[in-house]
Order: C-alpha cells, then structure tokens, then sequence
C-alpha cells in the first residue's frame, strides 16, 4: 500500500476538509484491476482495508494513475492515515508507503466522513453510527 | 473598482509561484479571480471568501461542544497551558510565515518545548541524508535554464506541484534550453504511472520500496562495472540506457519526493541520491533537490536554524541548550511513546495527516490548534485560535523548494481582530513573561514587530 498526493486531494483539501470534495477525492482506493478480479472486489464498492494498525472502509476503483498487481493507492488524507503504520525507522517519519494490507469486499459497510473518523477515533463523535 | 494585484506568490506548494495575479473586489476584502495559479493555488485563495471563516477563538466545553472566547482569554490559557506542561510539542508551520516562526521561538524556548515541523513527517530524512553528505543543489532558476536531463524520482509534480513543469523542471525555455521539453531528456522513476511518469522519455517502473538498489545499479554503471540482468524490477538495459542519457547530458537535475522518504530506506534512498549526484559530477553537471510540500517548508529549516542550530525536531526542554535527535525528540515517535503532555497544532492539520494511533496518543494531553480555518485538528482541539492566512491576507518572506527567500505580499485586508501568526505568538510570549514574572527578551525582533498595532 501506498499513501501519496493528489492533485484532487489538494484542490479539495483548500475548500476545506468538511466539504464533499474532499470525501470524494480521498475516501478511495486504487486497486489494479486483475488484483480487484482476484479478490472478488466489483469496481466502485466498497472496501475494507486492513493494516497492522486499524482498517478503514474506503471505494475500491480502477487507477487513475496506473498501479501494477500488488500494489495499491490510498489518496493521502484522513482515510489512508487510518491504516498508516506509526513506526518511523527513527527518523520520524511514518511509514507512509510501502507497509503491508488486506484488502476484502465490503460492499454492504457504509463510508465514514472525515469528521467521523477523525473525532472517533479520538471519543468526540456526538453524530451517531 | 476591482484592483488587479500582481506579482502575488501562491501559498501552496513548494513551487511558491510568484507570478499569480489577483482581482480583489474595491473594499479588498473578497477575492474576485485568480489568475496563473493551478486549481489547487485558484481553491486556496477562493477559500479567504469563506463566510464561515472563524473570527474568534472557539474553547472545548465540558459537554464536548465549542464556545467563542475572546484573544485575551484564549491567549491566557495557552501560555498557561504552556507553561504548566513538562514538555510541551509544538508543531506544524507547513502554513506559516517566516516572521511566525521566528515568533515561536521565544515562545518554545519559554516553555521549554519541542519545536517541530512538517518535515518531521515529510523530508525530514532528507535532512539526515543532507548532513551526512551534503546538498549539491542549485536554484530552480539554474534548473529552468541549464537542465537538459532531470529526474524526478519518488515525486509526481503533476499532482504535487502543479506548475513546477511548466515554471522550471520540464517546458520552460531558458537560456541554454531554448527548446524547451524538445531539448530535456525526461526520466521519472516511480512504481506507479503516475502523470508525470506519462510526460517521462525513460519510465522506471520499480518495485515499490527498491529505491536504494536501483540508485545502486547506476552508481555502479556509472563507475564502470557491470550490474545483475534485472534490479528493483528494472531491466539491466534500461538502466544502462538512463546511465548514458545522464553522462551524455549537458546538466542532469534530479528531484527527489516522498517516494524516497515515506517507503523504506528513508535518508539512505536519499544519501545514496546524493551521492549519485557527486558520481555524476565526474562525467558531466548535476545537481539535486528536496521537492519540498508547502510553499514556506523550507522556512522554519533556515529560520530555526539560525535560532537553534537545527532544522527541525528541536528539543528546548533542557532549558540550557538545543537538542536535536529524530527518532527520539521527532513529533511522531514523541507521541507514539506518550513523551509530550501538551500539543500545538500550528498552520497544518495533524489530525488528518498524522496515522490516527499517533493523534490519539497527543488527544490524551492539552490540545491547541493555532490555524485560519476549520480543518480536522480544530475540530477535535480543546482550543482553536484562527490567525490571518500567510500569504493571501497577511504577507511575509517565504522559502522557496530551492531555499531562495521571496517576499509574499497580502492580498486582501484580514478580518476585523484576528492576529497574525506572529502577533498572535508575541501575545502568548508576553503572557508567559507576565505570569512568570520575567523580563521578555525581544533581541532585534522588538523593532520590526507589528503586535500590538493591528489587535486591539
């Protein structure tokens, strides 16, 4: 898996990240279409992918920018940073890319908004399930 | 009547252009249009008309809601807050102005915090790379009019920095490359296809992670011996095709991004792009830069330096001198190992950008977000304190990718009240001096400053 930018995810990370921009632009998953006919993952469903530090449901689709078998893109954002490991080889920097994940079908979960996410995870969600 | 401001610079990505132009209604409180900037650069300056844009700072409620306070009280609470914490984290500035970080810096050195900012999650290993071999770097004006062979390696400036390839990297025509893209030799080097892949002569499709063995294959081609059939995925003929492309060219520019710095490697992908450079100065020019992310990234690496000596990752919890060490005093791995008791979120967006275990471990512990709009941080901080944004209405010197300073300049008039970065920080300081019953050293900063001038 890798987490990189976008130019989709900046131009909607400026109108701000509550707006639907940015949940379109982010809450997704580019997945090589042979792997996606592997696993049994339709296009434009949606997906749960899994790490050793959490999963997160996002919508499988078909690259944008081509990703060859076994390699997978989360745009970078608040969906990606669910799943991206904290440990940082003491440099400080998270393992962004290139850290292992299970990706299966999810097609009957239902996507998170940013905000749900986010202060979920952290006990502040007051807009219910 | 509309005023069309010019020569505007973009605070967005490391680019920093500075060729934007800006139509601003008469009472130069509303942008009108944009025009030069890329959509990322046009949302950015459209979102100052925001009626929502906060005005005062807003203060977590015991029932979890947030309720307006005024400066005054959110200013008390934060150097309180500061000032009570063991070892305070302040972080961010990806947003920033150089004059705001200068700011910080009295205010850290008071409370005795760690001073961090974006690279620490971003090029922060091209740091370590850089002090271990050094940066032969040049100007994006050199790469504009010399490069006819350049690299962009673990970076999608398509995406990224939207209007790099057409300001300095592949389109332009400059003084010796008057033909433009005809006379570059383009070669991108990422796992994906990405867009600027598809713009690329020579496309290296590696194995994700396998940067340092393919750095490798050219270093050795490049010093003459041979090399396996096949490395990180990549065919031996290709590599020798890319070596030649190189030696043969006039001046080779390579640019380096978060695919050497996220992935695994880190500073060595970039210590070994580094040297490759050098091995490259053997046989013709090159040269080599950090595509740093926002526009003023390398700002807090040249002011903190000056302050503190260090870039980043700078602990001033000792209270008698500077330390720095990522791994252990890194923003990041501080939080994961429950080392802070307090955390500034300031001109970025930790809540979204850092892996979530991470905010969790800083959300135990006081959480203060210093930034002109809602973003994720906010929205789960006990304080959230707007200031003006740098660079669309509070101006300031900004660091380029290249580390060439630029002067940015306000376009519109701020909102009634709200601070700037810089005023906001000389407040808190002030506060912190006040209730610590000391003297504030200003040093030069005391002559230039703006505060209080513009906040009542």
């Amino acid at each position: 898996m890798i987490t990189q930018r976008s130019i989709e995810e900046g131009a909607a990370m400026e109108k701000g990240k509550t707006n639907p921009d940015y949940f379109t632009a982010c809450s997704i998953c580019e997945m090589n279409p042979e792997d996606m006919k592997k696993a049994g993952i339709w296009k434009s469903t949606n997906v749960r992918v899994t790490s050793e530090c959490g999963s997160v449901i996002v919508k499988a689709i078909e690259p944008t920018q081509f990703v060859p078998p076994g390699l997978a893109h989360i745009r970078q954002g608040v969906w990606a940073n669910q799943v991206v490991p904290p440990r940082t080889q003491s440099t400080g920097v998270p393992q962004y890319s290139g850290f292992p994940v299970t990706i299966e079908p999810a097609p009957n979960e239902r996507l998170k908004t940013a905000l749900e996410l986010v202060q979920g995870a952290v006990g502040l969600w007051k807009g219910g399930n | 009547m509309p005023k069309l401001i010019t020569q505007v610079g973009c605070p967005y990505c490391g680019s920093s252009c500075d060729d934007i132009e800006v139509l601003v209604s008469d009472d130069g409180k509303k942008v009108l249009e944009v025009h030069n900037a890329c959509t990322i650069g046009n949302n950015l300056f459209h979102h100052a008309n925001d009626s929502t844009r906060p005005m005062l700072p807003r203060k977590r409620q015991p029932d979890g809601s947030m309720k307006e306070i005024s400066y005054d009280e959110a200013v008390d609470y934060t150097a309180k807050t500061l000032l009570a914490a063991k070892k305070p984290l302040i972080f961010g500035f990806g947003s920033t102005n150089c004059e705001g970080m200068s700011a910080v810096g009295r205010v850290a050195e008071k409370a005795g915090a760690v001073l961090d900012n974006c690279a620490s999650i971003c090029h922060g290993p091209s740091f370590l790379a850089i002090f271990d071999n050094g940066y032969p770097s040049c100007t994006l004006g050199e790469v504009k009019n010399r490069a006819d062979c350049v690299v962009f390696w673990g970076c999608n400036p398509m995406h990224a920095h939207p209007r790099h390839t057409s300001r300095y990297s592949i389109f332009p025509r400059g003084f010796f490359t008057q033909k433009g893209q005809m006379q570059r030799t383009i070669i991108s080097v990422d796992p994906r296809v990405s867009d600027t892949a598809k713009l690329a002569d020579i496309h290296y499709m590696l194995n994700q992670g396998h940067d340092y063995e393919l750095f490798d294959a050219f270093r050795t081609v490049l010093r003459g011996h041979d090399i396996p059939d096949e490395v990180a995925g990549i065919k031996k003929e290709q590599i020798l095709q890319g070596a030649e492309a190189m030696k043969k060219a006039r001046f080779v520019m390579i640019f380096f991004g978060m695919g050497c710095t996220h992935t695994d490697g880190r500073n060595h992908n970039v210590d070994i792009a580094i040297s490759l450079t050098r091995d490259l100065n053997t046989h013709t020019k090159a040269s080599i830069m950090a595509m740093r992310g926002h526009y003023n990234i390398a700002g807090p690496g040249q002011v903190w330096s000056w302050q503190f000596g260090f870039p980043y990752c700078i602990d001033l919890s000792k209270g008698s001198h500077a330390h720095m060490n990522p791994g252990e005093t890194s923003s990041v791995d501080l939080a994961m190992r429950d080392e802070v008791d307090c955390f500034v979120n300031v001109g970025t967006d930790a809540g979204a950008h850092w892996p979530i275990d991470a905010v969790k471990h800083v959300k135990k512990h006081p959480f203060i977000t210093i930034d002109p709009n809602f973003c994720m941080a906010s929205e789960i901080s006990d304080l959230h304190i707007p200031v003006r944004i740098a660079g669309v209405d509070e101006g300031g010197v900004v660091y380029r990718m290249d580390n060439v300073p630029i002067q940015f300049k306000a376009v519109l008039k701020g909102l009634t009240g709200v601070p700037s970065d810089e005023e906001l920080f000389d407040m808190i300081y002030e506060r912190m001096c006040k209730l610590t019953l000391t003297e504030p050293i200003w040093l030069a900063a005391l002559e230039h400053r703006k505060y209080p001038s513009v906040v009542s």
